[in-house]
């Protein structure tokens, strides 16, 4: 039976990206960021992680405004690297799970998560900072992925409460997935940011820190607010993204072990980490 | 870590324009026009003609104002989408952070010196 061992709830800010790809992960304002990700991809590694899956959104790379799902699942042995606007970056193509996303999406629907299935995507920045953040990308990926992307963009938004069931639903789904799978769910974004108006910059380092202790402790006090009160209390108007760390956290026991956390908020964005552990033979 | 007292004010929704269906239906030129610019030969094209490649999308004459200008707040106003903005910003060589300096009424030296750790970029 598959299992998941292990969450992530990890900011995919852009500029992060581009820090990689210049190698200058240890200058001085990047140090902080890039320090935190190095016992996690060695607790990954101990892990034996499989398989990920990768609860993000796109940017506008590879979804359009003409159609805009809700929640969408890659079902695809791989995923290319999309052009945001300033070329491809040097990553290697995703490696998929065809059988597993198959089995996934069967599993989602029968639990009345009418996710829309796609036979091709492509990911940006949203999937792809979280990934080489957790995991060496070179000379390939050590795992597997499926993109989950989320709609976090165009209003209406699927409210805080119906993401934390769609990761509860995750965990029914990889739950019965019959392979020996160790499966690793990273929910990405956030944390506080406003990228536009008067208030571009804005960042709340205090609204960042009380989100991480709930999302560790008491996510259903997070499930219960709406993206409006989310906003308000300090998320900003780009931070609602935050909501994918609930589909995260939803798909993980009461009964976790943090293991990693971490914030840093050098320019416009909160960069949030949080690592939680599932205990062997912990339940829903 | 946190010092800068610019950098955690309070946000407020009605400061913010939150983009839903009567924003895309709005901006809809705008962001497909944006959208476009995910080729290298759409970003030459644009590069090469402005003028041309705002017609191609048939934006109206204020929107291409708007665009002439560089008006960040009023394209967002318009129904642009940051993130399909921010593609348009790549290529007339607006990054990011120019675009959200001009947004909140600063030069960029201004809002650069009211960060964190601006070597974060």
């Amino acid at each position: 039976m598959a299992r998941i061992v292990a969450g992530i709830g990890t900011s995919h800010v852009p500029s992060i990206g581009g820090a990689y790809d210049r190698h200058a992960q240890n200058s001085r304002d990047w140090k902080p960021l890039f320090d935190a990700y190095i016992p996690v991809r060695k607790w990954l590694a101990d892990l034996r992680i499989d398989h990920v899956i990768v609860v993000y959104n796109d940017h506008v790379g590879d979804f359009t405004f003409d159609k805009y799902p809700t929640f969408a699942v890659g079902c695809s042995d791989g995923y290319d690297i999309v052009d945001e606007g300033k070329g491809i970056r040097p990553l290697p193509k995703v490696r998929g799970d065809f059988d597993f996303s198959r089995a996934l999406c069967e599993s989602l629907v029968s639990s009345e998560f009418d996710i829309t299935m796609c036979a091709r995507m492509s990911v940006d920045h949203g999937f792809l900072v979280p990934m080489h953040l957790c995991f060496d990308p070179n000379p390939d990926w050590p795992v597997t992925a499926t993109p989950l992307e989320v709609n976090v963009l165009l209003h209406p938004l699927p409210t805080p409460a119906r993401c934390y069931r769609l990761g509860q639903a995750l965990r029914c789904a990889v739950e019965s997935y019959p392979k020996d799978l160790r499966i690793a769910v990273i929910g990405t974004g956030g944390l506080s940011h406003t990228l536009q108006g008067p208030d571009f910059g804005v960042m709340d380092p205090e609204f960042d820190k009380r989100f991480l202790d709930l999302i560790e402790r008491d996510p259903s006090a997070l499930a219960q607010m709406s993206c409006r009160d989310l906003m308000e209390s300090g998320a900003g108007s780009e931070g609602i993204e935050v909501i994918m760390w609930l589909v995260m956290r939803g798909a993980l026991s009461a009964s976790v072990r943090r293991v990693h956390r971490n914030y840093y908020g050098p320019m416009t964005t909160g960069m949030g980490l949080i690592a939680l552990e599932e205990t062997p033979g912990s339940g829903v | 870590m946190i010092t800068s007292q610019k950098v955690s004010q309070t946000f407020h929704t009605q400061r913010v324009t939150i983009f839903n269906l009567t924003q895309l239906h709005k901006g809809y030129k705008i962001n497909e026009m944006c959208t476009s610019l995910r080729s290298s030969t759409n970003r030459a094209a644009y590069s090469a003609d402005e003028e041309s490649y705002m017609l191609r999308f048939n934006l109206s004459e204020r929107e291409k104002e708007l665009v002439r200008k560089r008006d960040w707040n009023g394209l967002i106003n318009a129904g642009g989408n940051i993130y399909c903005l921010m593609k348009l910003g790549f290529v007339v060589h607006h990054g990011l952070y120019h675009m959200g300096a001009q947004m909140r009424g600063e030069d960029f030296e201004t809002f650069m010196a009211s960060r964190n750790g601006k070597g974060a970029r």
